[in-house]
């Protein structure tokens, strides 16, 4: 979306705009969208939670107790107010080790949705800017990608060379990219033809030059909202491999392995599965509620969608 | 028409190959996969000797000439894990992958194809909240996730369905469900989005003024040309099914392609896990092409233009 674009839709969309900057309609539009409050709260929140989470945490993550393993939450008979969600099958604090989880989470979904974010930019603005064969090679490419079975390919390459969280983040990054190339790939085609790109290599700017200060400042707020769901999808994309025993490696706390380690024991003590997977989907839920209200707020027209 | 098929068909090809080449290069380059095979606690000889045995001394063209030479003769190289012909024991479980992929798309359209449509009908009404809050918790939830449930939920409290093994169609009840519940949320919202655009063409008021209403208007007029993005979207959700049921097979233990990728992964089987990409891959380059020809088939806008 461009910002003329914006602007001209807000006008229209509201009436008393006459004293309003497009900054104030923004955020006036943002703040009345209840998916996004929601969204954003929730990722908020959780954000905060990762980063105070040696505050917060009422154990050690990692401290085994034999003697208490597997105590059942608060609610439940037997719970004891000394470890409010219970404990898992080492003993280990379940609250704690889900308040050190949001950590693992958020690096992964940031970590990998920036790496898909220069990857598929990059490609996206080069092949809508300058068409011809290098949008030909971008395309296929591009299909290419989109023909490969990421999680088997992900869970290969992780197990070959070997799992941490760097290499969890930088793969499931390498296999992210293809919506974002999609999306600036048709905005840059949109983009390019207007007058003010004209203006602008009338008056001398290379092709450099456009691309940095004409194309992408014009492309932020599309990236913002794919950077958002694509946060959701990698953290999912985290989540599975680590289920499937090619992610995250015990004792580090990610949730979905301690879905996996929780299965064992899943018939009679259910919420060892089912607390992790419940925080999995208030994160996911939130990063793609936020992303809906951006769509939203900054493009009128993608309200259907 | 021809003539679009047969370059479809020349760029899927390529598009197959492309893939097997890049699994090929990062299943192999990214790492060594003699080290793979061979643990982490093995001393250099026996990498050596591992090396000389598989021929993974050879120059990587080499290697990869020869792994396409034998794949045009249908021969994928022999498991290091189960010393078997690949192309055997991946013949030997496609059954259960291709009804599993094939029931929940089944699943995908009972669910997603009327539940659009009704939200279609009745914009912003409760049921329109109802779908949207479906897709957007459906795609949030991760999919091992909602396999434990059902097997929590069916296993113990509601016996109704047998939660592992692939013995009878019972069997596939809830795999089908949760894998295709992943793809609720994609074909829901165009289905929406494309009939509502769809009931507002002159043509269904010409239709409407003709005295059609209600399913006959629904099923002459709005549905069939509303289908049309569906159609491509299911034949590549069917491809994407594929890739999915690594997770779905192996919670539900169904003995398909999914459980053997998972299965030759851990025991570093690099033959098997190359023809599984490449399967994969095949299967959504061919769902993708059928998408194509049936759109250009049934919209004569895509053919001519």
């Amino acid at each position: 979306m461009t910002d003329t674009d914006i602007t001209l839709a807000a006008v229209e969309a509201e009436h008393d705009t006459d004293t309003l900057t497009p900054g104030q309609i923004f955020r006036r539009r943002m703040f009345g969208h209840t998916g996004f409050l929601i969204g954003a709260g929730l990722i908020g929140l959780i954000v905060l939670i990762a980063i105070f989470a040696p505050l917060l945490a009422p154990h050690d993550p990692f401290a085994q107790s034999l003697s208490s393993r597997m105590l059942p939450p608060i609610w439940s008979e037997g719970g004891s107010p000394d470890h409010l969600l219970g404990t898992d099958q080492n003993g280990r604090d379940y609250l704690s080790r889900l308040i050190y989880g949001t950590r693992v989470s958020i690096t992964i979904g940031i970590g990998a949705a920036t790496i898909g974010l220069l990857i598929g930019v990059t490609l996206g603005v080069l092949a809508g800017y300058f068409g011809g064969w290098a949008d030909h090679a971008i395309s296929f490419l591009l299909t290419a990608q989109l023909a490969l079975p990421g999680l088997l390919l992900a869970m290969a390459l992780v197990f070959i060379i070997g799992p941490s969280i760097w290499v969890v983040i930088g793969i499931v990054g390498v296999l992210h990219w293809t919506y974002y190339l999609v999306v600036t790939r048709a905005a840059t085609q949109r983009i390019r033809n207007l007058d003010f790109v004209a203006a602008a290599a009338a008056s001398g700017a290379g092709a450099r030059q456009i691309l940095w200060h004409e194309i992408l400042p014009n492309l932020m707020s599309s990236i913002i909202v794919i950077f958002t769901f694509e946060l959701g999808i990698a953290i999912l994309a985290e989540s599975s491999l680590s289920f499937l025993g090619v992610g995250i490696q015990p004792p580090t706390p990610s949730w979905g392995l301690m879905i996996a380690e929780g299965k064992q024991a899943m018939f009679y003590r259910p919420w060892l599965v089912i607390l992790p997977g419940i925080c999995l989907f208030l994160l996911v839920i939130g990063a793609n509620l936020m992303g809906d209200g951006l769509r939203d707020v900054t493009s009128p027209e993608g309200r259907d969608g | 028409m021809l003539r679009y098929i047969a370059l479809r068909a020349v760029l899927a090809i390529l598009v197959a190959f492309t893939v097997s080449l890049a699994a090929f290069l990062l299943l192999n380059v990214a790492t060594d996969p003699a080290h793979a095979i061979a643990g982490e606690d093995a001393t250099p000889d026996v990498v050596e000797a591992i090396r000389a045995r598989y021929g993974l001394d050879r120059p990587l063209p080499v290697r990869y000439a020869d792994w396409l030479g034998g794949v045009v003769r249908g021969d994928f190289g022999e498991s290091y894990y189960w010393h078997k012909p690949v192309a055997e024991l991946v013949a030997d479980r496609a059954d259960e992958t291709i009804t599993l992929a094939l029931s929940a798309l089944a699943v995908t359209i009972a669910i997603a194809v009327p539940l659009g449509a009704l939200a279609a009908l009745n914009p912003n009404s409760w049921i329109d909240r109802f779908a949207l809050g479906v897709a957007v918790s459906a795609q949030a939830v991760p999919n091992f996730w909602l396999g434990l449930i059902m097997i929590i939920l069916f296993g113990v409290t509601f016996p109704i369905f047998p939660v592992s093994g692939d013995d009878t169609w019972r069997h596939f009840v809830l795999p089908a469900f949760v894998l295709g519940a992943s793809s609720v949320p994609a074909v829901m919202r165009l289905t929406r989005t494309g009939l509502i655009e769809v009931m507002g063409a002159d043509y269904i008021r010409t239709a409407r003024s003709k005295g059609f209403r209600g399913w006959q208007l629904l099923r002459r007029h709005a549905l069939r040309n509303a289908m049309l993005p569906v159609i491509s979207v299911l034949a590549v959700q069917l491809g994407q099914k594929f890739g999915g049921s690594v997770i779905t097979e192996s919670i539900f233990a169904i003995n398909g392609l999914g459980r053997l990728a998972l299965e030759s992964i851990l025991g570093a089987d690099i033959p098997t896990v190359q023809m599984l990409i490449f399967v994969f891959a095949i299967v959504f380059v061919v769902m993708n092409l059928i998408a194509d020809i049936l759109n250009a088939a049934l919209d004569p806008r895509i053919r001519i233009g």
